[in-house]
């Protein structure tokens, strides 16, 4: 009952106990930086060259440059095309980006020579599918792929050697690990390369730490990317991330020189949070950071929101915002790790949406880093997907048919490549003299979900081998000995694959990842997508792969399960045919005309109540309302409006009950038309024995002339389709299988047997 | 950008581990085929042996200029400059880029030089040069902490 006193809504109840009640929306107010795009502090395009060199850039002029604006215009634009680039009207450029007359080239090409506010203002031109349309064709690589955060809440390196193995079997191609305690690195880079060499060759490894140290373990060996070159779009802000765009474009040519794969980290709401936003909205602060990194030289970017995500999504346009970053990216040729590694939201539905764009169009890396673990062990945070919602990622590739990098896992698989990365980390652990663990405590990690459940290496453990680890100088060369000398063979032989990349530096060109391998990249693999039938088509083996889900049902499996139900239940009761019915001239006669697989082929209803039970409980109910019943079998339908009119036509009171296998049931009166009955009860899934029985009273009392009050079966709003469907659907075309049209309905003697008794 | 016959040469050479193996040798001057397990565990092959060449960057850096990445290939040309550098004074010199680090102009232009001079690294010098004045101009030299 509503309460008498509201002094609202009660909806509003409702609603801020939703999970959406927990996040923050920001009024729009680009004064204060709250603004997706086109705020009036972002200035008009402009570009004005003179004498080989560019004097005014957006608005400001050569001399007021700040560090940013100096180095974009030093070293981003290809002044052979930057006065016809300029020139161009921007909504007639945000066409062509969709156009798929227009080769990608000539945009990327076009790209290099706009300012940071002209490629703002073409975007601005785009609304989210066709932001989603442009990226499809933008982004650098055909094949999409995949980045998995691997952390765990106690840098423990034999989770984390299980869960890279895990990682790599769901098919991530990139693997990015951080630590809770600052000095943890090396262990976590060591048992990530570890794990994912178990599992295959080409597993990329980045262990995302301060710029120096991230450096210091990468020259061990033990990772082979970066990408937390962090570039910001004010130079205050810059500034206070401690670097400048030289520094981070010297540190990229490092990278380089020793033969690592680098990306930079950028994308909006990181000014706001760091306090310098100029009131300059998101995407032009965004459009000077990707401007920049291609002006570094760097093969890619991670941008897309990433910490920011949930402060850019709290504004008007923030996911249309996050994904027109990316697509910035794919404009300006730069590899694109998507973002999408940050839970925005809350609430689920937000998160499912947010994802959709990026799946439909395909990235270069989806998500960068999908929370391949638990939430709680996720050390960047919780990302967009997690652990917890794996299958939730699985289950929409499979239904659009997206390629999003992952696929399922059998369980034999999952668990045999959790055991033997323990025991090749535990090798490499023990080799070095790091440490031991019993089998008990490995045995902890190896069914682990999180490390709630491991009993392994406590922090201060974890500690004491690091540092043992920079003191003994160990690199990957004694990983691999100590590998081999364990007898993984196997590990140690991809751990050196992996090194030999380093050498021939091919997966320094854009967008690369190895598979099987061999590095697949922009260069190799280009996104050449024009159209239907062009860029990445999944084959018929990937499409199997994506299509395979845990638990699917099959009509093999409704088969057995109701060959196995009907075996235990035919102890309880006895149908035997006598015959053709004929129609009853007894007023009080209530029939009941089941399906033809009913009882036969089918023993429960999808609500799970026995049907020896149901018939039962409908006897019981008609004897109760002072009907007399009689049960046939319907042979020429399985429709349970058509089985009730038949059932009623042969009763001598006019009024019948159909009933069909799965439990859907009808009463119906002989001169109704079949889709217009006395009561239906289709929700199966739903009625209880004790319903079935008082559908049987109402019946009789309607065989009597009287007016039962309807049964009304209580229902909470469940999603009985997503539920039941599949079943129900492979239920009832066993019943349709057995139809034999024209035949007439027979007679039926049922006989229960309760112990040592039977009763009719 | 890439014109109509450039994709068939790159076709021919990248990967340039899987196309043209023979184009790359470790530091040490190595083969690839020499960086086997086996020639790990017995000693013949170490840590050094597994950092790219100078010679190797430059032919990533031609192959992206040749796909159409002019400022990529400028990033691995620098990278190919820095390759002969030791680990701790790339790091020493890249802290000194980092804000409030180098105290003046000079600082940033003495290392500059001795880039050019010691490692003939004409390209990341220039690009030092250029920081010096840019940070003179915006600041940057200002003590932080």
């Amino acid at each position: 009952m509503a309460d008498a006193d509201a002094n609202r809504w009660a909806r509003y109840d409702l609603w801020d106990e939703r999970h959406l009640s927990l996040d923050r929306f920001a009024v729009e107010d680009p004064e204060n930086g709250f603004c997706a795009a086109a705020s009036p502090r972002d200035p008009k395009p402009s570009l004005v060259i003179g004498n080989g060199l560019i004097v005014e850039m957006d608005g400001v002029p050569a001399a007021d440059f700040d560090m940013i604006d100096e180095f974009i215009a030093r070293h981003y634009f290809d002044l052979t095309v930057a006065e016809t680039a300029m020139a161009i009207d921007s909504r007639e450029f945000a066409q062509m980006l969709v156009d798929v007359a227009v080769p990608r080239e000539r945009l990327v090409k076009l790209s290099a020579g706009m300012t940071p506010a002209k490629l703002a203002e073409v975007l601005g031109h785009l609304n989210t599918l066709e932001l989603a349309f442009a990226n499809t064709k933008l982004r650098c690589r055909r094949q999409p792929s995949n980045q998995a955060h691997v952390t765990n809440a106690k840098d423990d390196p034999v989770q984390m050697a299980a869960d890279a193995a895990t990682a790599a079997l769901y098919g991530f191609d990139e693997i990015e690990t951080t630590v809770r305690v600052a000095r943890n690195g090396r262990t976590n880079a060591i048992a990530c390369a570890v794990g994912a060499a178990v599992v295959r060759d080409g597993v990329l490894i980045q262990c995302s730490l301060e710029e120096a140290e991230e450096l210091r373990i990468a020259l061990a060996g033990f990772t082979s990317y970066t990408e937390t070159l962090s570039v910001y779009g004010t130079e205050a802000t810059f500034l206070d991330g401690d670097d400048t765009p030289w520094s981070k474009t010297f540190l990229t040519a490092v990278y380089a020189s020793r033969g690592l794969k680098a990306r930079c980290t950028s994308g909006s709401s990181a000014e706001l949070l760091m306090g310098f936003h100029e009131g300059k909205s998101m995407l032009y602060l965004e459009a000077r950071c990707v401007c920049l990194q291609r002006a570094m030289g760097v093969q890619g970017t991670q941008n897309g929101g990433i910490d920011g995500a949930p402060l850019t999504s709290s504004v008007p346009g923030g996911g249309w915002e996050l994904l027109a970053e990316n697509v910035l990216a794919a404009l300006l040729d730069l590899e694109c790790a998507s973002g999408n590694d940050t839970r925005h939201s809350e609430s689920e539905i937000r998160i499912g949406a947010k994802i959709m764009p990026f799946l439909m169009s395909g990235t270069d890396f989806i998500c960068s880093g999908f929370g391949s673990i638990p939430k709680y062990d996720n050390s960047f945070n919780a990302s967009l997907f997690n652990a917890e919602e794996l299958e939730d990622f699985l289950a929409l590739q499979r239904e659009f048919q997206v390629e999003g990098g992952l696929q399922h896992v059998p369980e034999e698989q999952l668990l045999a490549a959790r055991a033997r990365a323990i025991e090749a980390i535990m090798a490499v652990l023990e080799t070095l003299n790091l440490g031991r663990l019993s089998e008990a405590q490995k045995k902890s990690v190896l069914y682990a979900h999180g490390s709630d459940e491991t009993d392994s290496f406590a922090p201060g453990e974890v500690a004491g081998m690091n540092a043992a680890l920079v003191e003994q100088h160990i690199t990957f060369v004694d990983v691999v000995r100590a590998l081999a000398a364990r007898g993984f063979a196997t590990e140690a032989a991809r751990l050196l694959s992996m090194a030999r990349q380093r050498i021939t530096g091919d997966y320094l060109q854009t967008a690369a990842i190895i598979r099987d391998g061999r590095v697949v990249s922009a260069v190799n693999d280009p996104n050449r997508y024009s159209g239907p039938g062009t860029g990445y088509i999944m084959t018929d083996e990937r499409r199997q792969a994506i299509s395979w889900m845990r638990n699917e049902v099959s009509e093999r499996d409704v088969l057995a399960r109701e060959g196995a139900t009907g075996q235990q239940e035919s102890r309880h009761w006895r149908l035997e045919a006598k015959g053709e019915a004929g129609p009853g001239d007894d007023p009080r006669e209530v029939v009941i005309g089941i399906s033809p697989g009913f009882g036969l082929r089918l023993h429960k209803t999808t609500g799970g109540v026995p049907l020896y039970k149901v018939l039962a409980a409908l006897l019981e109910g008609i004897r109760e309302g002072g009907g007399h019943p009689r049960v046939v079998r319907v042979r020429h339908t399985a429709d349970t409006s058509f089985l009730g009119l038949t059932a009623a036509r042969l009763a001598g009171s006019g009024v019948g009950i159909g009933i069909q296998g799965k439990g859907t049931t009808v009463i119906h009166r002989h001169d109704q038309a079949p889709h217009m009955n006395l009561e239906l009860f289709s929700q199966a899934p739903l009625i209880s024995e004790a319903d079935y029985r008082t559908i049987g009273c109402n019946a009789a009392r309607y065989a009597l002339g009287q007016s039962p009050v309807p049964v009304m079966i209580p229902y909470r709003g469940q999603a009985l389709g997503a539920r039941f469907h599949v079943q129900t659907a492979l239920l009832y075309a066993i019943e349709t299988s057995l139809i034999e049209a024209g035949r007439n309905p027979e007679k039926l003697e049922v006989e229960f047997y309760d112990g040592r008794r039977a009763t009719r | 950008m890439t014109d109509e016959g450039q994709p068939d040469k790159l076709d021919a050479l990248y990967p340039v581990g899987e196309k043209q193996p023979e184009r790359v040798r470790t530091r040490h001057g190595r083969p690839l085929a020499d960086l086997t397990l086996d020639n790990l565990l017995a000693g013949h092959v170490t840590a050094s042996d597994f950092g790219i060449t100078a010679e190797g960057l430059r032919l990533q850096a031609a192959i992206a200029e040749r796909a159409g990445r002019p400022n990529l290939a400028r990033n691995l040309r620098r990278g190919a400059e820095l390759v002969e550098i030791p680990d701790d004074v790339l790091l020493e010199i890249y802290e000194q880029l980092r804000p409030g680090r180098a105290h003046s102009a000079d600082d940033l232009r003495a290392t500059a030089e001795r880039l050019r001079q010691s490692y003939g690294a004409k390209e990341t010098a220039t690009l030092i040069e250029e920081a010096a004045v840019a940070y003179e101009r915006r600041g940057i030299f200002q003590r932080r902490f």
